[in-house]
């Protein structure tokens, strides 16, 4: 286990490294950040001086090094716009990201694996039919125009929920998040739910897939034969065996879920990191563009580290290095 | 005696789109308790049907439309769902054809154990679990108490086996319905297993239902034989009568491509043609069109000859052979 | 058999030289299994209905959105059903300058198709050839390939093409591009699974023995075997091509409203969100949802078709 998790561990690390050489390159490289920030009018002594003190005189390799550094000491750079170091400013915006990320999956992890437990089992049935023809929608109509809808049934028409941004914030264990109050939880139940809608339909088709693939295993015709009742065949024999492919698409999907929610803030208004890159795109921002790259560079290779782990937790073949 | 298990008129239908097909034809047969019924049949003849319909798992689009199930008295067919679901496992188990398959990949012998002995006998799961360890030791496996924290894929497929074979013995079932057990297995482990099943027969008077297409198999286990084609029980016997003296064709053809029990440098002479499609079956005897034997009488049904217990489903039954 | 083949040696190998006759019964088959599902023929028609209508636009349409000039401030943000300074009925309303919604719908759809189609067919060619050359070559070439587009798959695909704009910029060709950039892996990696299933079949080998020329054996005996996954996925792709782009544009990093698709219209339209006027972006999205979900429902029932069939 332990070799397993270190030779895990090296991977993650050279993909960190290949991919910031690649965003590296593909923001800093393409382009020139410099007649972004000057007036075109300047002259050219003020632009010579400009372009060595950003180092952008130096060869590609030394400017990564260099940024490597920086990085190294967690300086990202200043924001363009903000003015402020971007760390921090990415930072201060990612607990209203994190907070709605874990709400959308908590929707689509309570509705989504029972709706495809009973899809599965009963996969003729019409309630079946149905929950498979709303997962094709939460699957293919786009993110934003269900928000819309959302926002134009329960806000402007109904008025029960606010149209947008984040609600008041208090604190929970010391963190302080907008879960611990009520006026939080009004706004963050609709993008919460909009979000999640994708990520519902992509665990019913999983959990049905399984539910229906196992259901017609030997295992399961043995423990029928051994005159074991449904219920407990579906939840102790089946649900044990699925929950491995859905456990490493849940953690996979955690990290898109992070990136989806670029297109659920913008049409909440909801002040997260999805907002403030839209935002840096528009303006040209881009030592926050990098930083968000990087970061959700991180955080995927994180997460698939973590869901390996757990993988390997949960499939006794792989923990103990067995055959298939 | 009165039988362990007495199937009469045993009937199971599957609904095609292109029509219904009797897989199970008007099957009847009795097993005594600690005998061994050998079920013999090709592919497709309807033997692991009838091994499920007896546990009443055949599943969709086919149903059990006829006949009784009778294990120690009681008629299987005549009870509620729930009832029936009782009485698999504690009174009729079955075994699977691929041990690597009929264990849960993911869940430990010793649960998977507990939770089949806890099903029909509510008790702590220590005892559940000694209970397992001593089931696993009666089919010979040796250091059962580690086993029990194994996962299946740490055991060879012949310990497999036994773990199911311990699995359905937890209960001392009546009967227990091994559906070619041991055909995935090497020749070697084969043999010890048959061996095991024969002793445990012998010990806990369960009777064995085991279906198998291998006749080499069966004459040296079972005690009686049926033979199954497209459906139907086409001859029945003591193991010796079947194998010795055969009455069916069919029967006679399938000894004969038996390889060892041929003699080398020759030619093994096959049956003629390949099992038929039961949606297109010939009218009359089903094996006419690959019996050498066929006249124009085969067109209609064929009767049964002999008496109960020794008989065959022919128009012209070999006499001797 | 050498009179039928007029390509030496092809018609020895492999069911890519399969005869004319067989190739129609299979699409005969194809047909007739596709036909099972009414809910797939219902979107299929709606799909050539909504293709027909927005390459059709200028014809269809009543009025021309890009003309600035035919605008009439009296015109704007007209309900639907309402006749305006033009003498004709605006079924579907009018926008804040005046355009005719119906007519701005048609011709959004136009650029929201095309964007698609190109794209997906880009996508298709790069990810289809990154794909058969990694399966075909293998060793270094293969993992190397294989390594990049499995990295470029755990990304989202929203994720990429943003980044892709950020570098640049907006406009219909920057979008293909960006769209292409994050679509092609689904394409390469399907064709690499196909293809390496088919590499192994001894007709390949067959194949590769004869001194026919690499990219012969390529594209004339793998890429006839990898092509039903591929039109699954070719179908689901630039359904969500088209999603992602009206995404882009809704989040205005995708097309200006200069060039109106679905997408900017709705973006357009989410501003007059808090009035009344619903129709400015209920409207487009409804055209937006029935185009991505048809697609879908379609590409569902081709899966369905072409997936090896359980026994029967």
């Amino acid at each position: 286990m332990f070799g397993y998790i270190l030779s895990r561990l090296l991977q993650a690390i050279v993909v960190i490294f290949a991919m910031s050489i690649l965003v590296f390159v593909g923001v800093y490289a393409i382009g020139n950040p410099i007649d972004v920030m000057i007036d075109p009018a300047a002259t050219a002594e003020i632009r010579e001086n400009l372009i060595r003190q950003y180092g952008l005189d130096q060869p590609l390799w030394r400017q990564y090094l260099t940024f490597l550094g920086n990085v190294a000491q967690g300086d990202l750079g200043r924001s363009m716009v903000y003015n402020t170091s971007v760390t921090g400013l990415v930072f201060s915006r990612l607990p209203a990201t994190l907070e709605l990320v874990l709400v959308a999956i908590g929707i689509a992890t309570l509705i989504g694996i029972p709706a495809g437990i009973y899809a599965g089992y009963r996969p003729d049935s019409f309630g079946a039919k149905a929950i498979m023809a709303l997962s094709i929608l939460g699957f293919s109509v786009p993110t934003f125009w269900i928000g819309m809808l959302l926002i134009m049934g329960f806000a402007v028409q109904l008025g029960w929920l606010p149209s947008g941004g984040r609600g008041e914030v208090g604190t929970f264990l010391g963190i302080p998040t907008s879960l611990a109050t009520s006026n939080g939880w009004s706004h963050v139940i609709m993008p919460a739910l909009n979000l999640s809608l994708f990520k519902m339909g992509l665990m019913i088709r999983l959990t049905r897939a399984g539910m229906v693939e196992a259901m017609q295993t030997d295992y399961v015709k043995f423990a029928r034969a051994q005159g074991l009742p449904e219920r407990q065949i579906v939840f102790q024999h089946v649900l044990r065996n699925i929950s491995i492919p859905v456990v490493t698409i849940f953690g996979l999907e955690l990290g898109s879920t992070l990136a989806f929610a670029v297109v659920t803030e913008s049409v909440f208004n909801w002040p997260g990191v999805g907002k403030l890159i839209i935002d840096s795109i528009l303006q040209l921002d881009r030592p926050v563009m990098v930083t968000y790259l990087i970061l959700v560079v991180i955080l995927f290779v994180i997460i698939n580290f973590t869901v390996d782990i757990i993988y390997a937790r949960l499939d006794p073949r792989v923990r103990l290095g067995g055959k298939k | 005696m009165s039988p362990a298990l007495d199937v009469q008129g045993l009937t199971t239908r599957f609904d095609t789109r292109s029509g219904t097909v009797t897989a199970v034809d008007d099957v009847s047969f009795a097993v005594e308790p600690g005998r061994i019924m050998g079920l013999v049949g090709e592919s497709g003849s309807g033997k692991s049907v009838t091994g499920f319909s007896i546990l009443g798992l055949v599943d969709e689009p086919g149903r059990v439309s006829g006949g009784r199930v009778m294990v120690e008295d009681t008629d299987l067919r005549a009870l509620a769902p729930d009832v029936m679901r009782s009485m698999r496992g504690r009174k009729v188990s079955m075994v699977f054809q691929d041990p690597m398959m009929t264990l849960n990949p993911v869940l430990r012998i010793g649960d998977q154990m507990a939770m089949a002995v806890r099903v029909h006998e509510p008790m702590p799961k220590a005892r559940a679990l000694k209970r397992a360890r001593d089931a696993l030791a009666k089919v010979g496996i040796p250091s059962p108490e580690e086993r029990l924290a194994a996962y299946p894929h740490q055991l060879s497929g012949g310990m497999r086996q036994r773990v199911a074979i311990a699995t359905a013995l937890l209960h001392q079932p009546a009967v227990i319905i091994a559906d070619e057990p041991t055909t995935a297995l090497d020749v070697s482990i084969q043999g010890q297993i048959l061996a095991e099943v024969r002793r445990l027969a012998d010990e806990t008077r369960t009777a064995i239902v085991w279906i198998t297409h291998d006749l080499a198999v069966v004459s040296s286990l079972a005690d009686d034989i049926c033979v199954m084609y497209a459906g139907k029980i086409v001859e029945r016997g003591t193991a010796e009568e079947v194998i010795g003296r055969p009455r069916h064709p069919y029967t006679l053809g399938l000894l004969q491509s038996v390889p060892s029990q041929h003699e080398p440098g020759t030619r093994l002479p096959q049956i003629p043609g390949s099992t038929p499609q039961l949606s297109h079956l010939p009218s009359g005897c089903p094996f006419r069109n690959r019996c050498p034997r066929a006249t124009q009488i085969c067109a209609t049904a064929p009767p049964m000859t002999g008496t109960g217990n020794r008989s065959a489903l022919c128009h012209h039954p070999l006499e001797t052979a | 058999m050498s009179n039928t083949a007029t390509d030496t040696g092809d018609a020895l190998v492999g069911p890519a030289a399969a005869p004319m006759e067989t190739r129609t019964v299979r699409l005969r088959n194809f047909w007739w299994d596709f036909r099972q599902s009414r809910v797939a023929v219902l979107s299929l028609v709606v799909i050539v209905t909504l293709l027909v209508l927005s390459f059709g636009a200028p014809l269809v349409a009543p009025q021309d959105p890009y003309n600035i000039a035919m605008l009439e401030w009296l015109d704007a943000f007209l309900p639907p059903g309402t006749v305006g300074t033009g003498g004709y009925v605006h079924v579907l309303g009018t926008d804040n300058a005046g355009r005719d919604m119906l007519s701005a719908i048609f011709f959004g759809l136009r650029t929201s198709f095309t964007i698609a189609l190109s794209a997906g067919a880009l996508a298709l060619t790069i990810g289809v050839t990154i794909g058969l050359t990694s399966a075909y070559f293998g060793g270094r070439i293969e993992s190397l390939l294989m390594r990049i587009v499995d990295l470029q798959l755990s990304m989202p695909a929203i994720l990429l093409a943003l980044v892709m704009v950020a570098v640049l910029g907006q406009g219909i060709m920057q979008i293909i591009i960006a769209l292409v950039f994050a679509q092609y892996a689904y394409f390469a990696r399907t064709t690499h699974g196909a293809a390496t299933v088919e590499r192994s079949k001894d007709y390949i080998e067959a194949a590769r023995s004869t001194p026919l020329p690499t990219h012969r054996v390529l594209f004339r005996h793998l890429l006839p075997n990898v092509m039903p996954p591929l039109i699954v996925v070719a179908t689901v792709q630039v359904a969500s091509a088209i999603a992602l782009e009206a995404t882009l544009s809704f989040l205005g990093v995708g097309l200006p409203l200069t060039e109106p698709s679905l997408g900017s219209l709705i973006s357009n339209g989410f501003r007059y969100i808090h009035s009344d006027r619903f129709w400015l972006s209920i409207y487009p999205g409804i055209f937006l949802m029935i185009t991505v979900v048809a697609i879908n429902l379609v590409g569902d029932q081709v899966r369905t078709v072409l997936a090896p069939r359980h026994g029967r």
